[in-house]
């Protein structure tokens, strides 16, 4: 069988077929379009950044951030967006799955030169996941770590004095979200967040790591080895085999998906945690809630610690420092 | 360097083939994205297959050439070391692990049908692990 040729430049031998279009593409034209799309994506609407802006790239030595610190870092260059970049990694904490993967965001800052800061858990909330789950055992525990890295993400980006933190959520990760329905929980952000990946797919991806041979962390997270095996994600798998179209259709249901009036004005209005200032539509925050449960030394019914609550934490238990960056404006 | 075309032609003409059903061909597996962990925790692997099939394409034989959906059936039966629905769907792989053959798109190579090569490398990659 004779190669088959790039439908794009017409010379080169094809290396991919691409799932958004079925187009067949050559390696170099593959990194051009994938690069071409994230900064359309970057610059709809009157783009994302302005020039001058502090960004965080939140990396945590996984496929997708590696890639984007990557394409960030090309395209901060290529298009002259004049971005401050910087990585920020959160470590909650678990033994021999995040040292590891650390290592891989401590190559990428040295490969493109930027700042990299990491949080810990330890350091904001006195605990790691390895104490929570020898605590509360192994059920539930995403919930705690979910909580406290949403949280420590904007507490690292207001460290860092930046305005803006962009994410390697996928097309795939999107969708998925759009499925499970719970975009809504999206609008608790204090510092802006985008998702240059957002129409791009998990494949390409993963094949333009491999192309570029960047090396990322894969290994599956200790606490929670079938996390991925989601029953959301093997059907939007199995969606995409038979109508690659399929991811991109269901993200732009999401995006077209509007809250009535009479919903919104049924939702709780946000304010600030009566305890360590973080946006919240109750008196504690959820990552207040959760810190209280486990001093008081609770097992996994610790994640049923109210928000209604006073300022003053019990005495003698750990508390989160104030977040008293000013209220940014909230997307939904 | 400019190589004339004939000795190109020269340089990759294969010596004489004689093709008996106990012939073999040798190729190179490669495991990413975490994988490897399904595999012995090795990333690389050489394997050797027959180089040619019966009818039916369940084992040595005459027929046809050997083909991938044959060698992701040998891989289950071989050298998976765990968790077959971790790898395998069907007679293929599951959604979400990408293949490449000598680094081009399975998909764009006839995928389960491609008829595999002497010294091909083909690669594995699951996309399904955390970003």
């Amino acid at each position: 069988m004779p190669p088959r040729l790039c439908s794009l430049c017409g010379t080169a031998k094809a290396i991919i077929k691409r799932p958004k279009t079925g187009s067949q593409v050559c390696k170099d034209c593959f990194f051009e379009v994938f690069e071409t799309e994230v900064h359309n994506t970057i610059i709809e609407n009157g783009g994302i950044f302005k020039r001058g802006d502090k960004v965080a790239i939140g990396a945590s030595g996984g496929k997708d951030s590696t890639v984007l610190a990557h394409v960030m870092s090309t395209l901060n260059t290529r298009y002259d967006y004049g971005l401050d970049l910087f990585l920020l990694s959160i470590d909650e904490g678990i033994t021999g799955y995040r040292d590891d993967s650390l290592e891989t965001v401590k190559q990428n800052q040295i490969e493109y030169g930027l700042p990299l800061k990491i949080l810990s858990y330890d350091e904001l909330y006195g605990w790691t996941m390895d104490k929570i789950v020898s605590q509360i055992g192994k059920k539930n525990n995403c919930t705690f770590c979910g909580v406290f890295r949403r949280q420590a993400l904007d507490r690292g980006a207001a460290q860092l004095g930046v305005s803006h933190i962009v994410t390697g959520h996928n097309a795939d990760d999107i969708a998925e979200t759009v499925l499970m329905n719970t975009l809504v929980t999206e609008s608790e952000d204090t510092i802006k967040r985008s998702k240059p990946f957002k129409y791009a797919y998990e494949k390409e991806i993963v094949m333009y790591a491999y192309f570029k041979k960047l090396t990322y962390f894969s290994t599956e997270c200790i606490y929670s080895p079938d996390a991925y095996r989601g029953h959301a994600r093997v059907f939007l798998k199995d969606l995409e085999a038979i109508r690659p179209s399929a991811i991109i259709d269901i993200i732009h249901s999401g995006e077209t998906f509007q809250l009535d009036e009479s919903v919104k004005s049924g939702m709780k209005a946000l304010q600030n945690c009566l305890r360590c200032g973080y946006i919240s539509s109750n008196d504690l925050c959820k990552a207040c809630a959760l810190l209280e449960g486990l001093e008081q030394g609770l097992d996994k019914s610790a994640i049923k610690t109210s928000q209604e609550g006073a300022a003053p934490a019990p005495s003698g238990q750990r508390t989160i420092p104030f977040y008293n960056r000013a209220k940014a404006e909230i997307a939904i | 360097m400019t190589v004339s075309t004939t000795q190109l032609q020269q340089e990759t003409i294969p010596s004489k083939v004689t093709t008996q059903p106990s012939e073999e061909i040798s190729i190179n597996l490669e495991f990413g994205g975490g994988l490897h962990l399904l595999f012995d925790s090795q990333p690389k692997h050489k394997v050797s297959l027959p180089k040619r099939l019966t009818q039916d394409e369940d084992k040595a034989g005459d027929d046809k050439p050997v083909n991938v959906k044959y060698l992701i059936r040998w891989m289950k039966d071989n050298l998976l070391s765990e968790r077959v629905e971790m790898f395998g769907d069907g007679d293929g792989v599951r959604p979400g692990i990408l293949v490449l053959i000598n680094d081009t798109d399975w998909e764009l190579e006839g995928e389960l049908d491609y008829q595999i090569q002497q010294g091909d490398e083909i690669v594995f990659i699951s996309t399904l692990h955390g970003g």
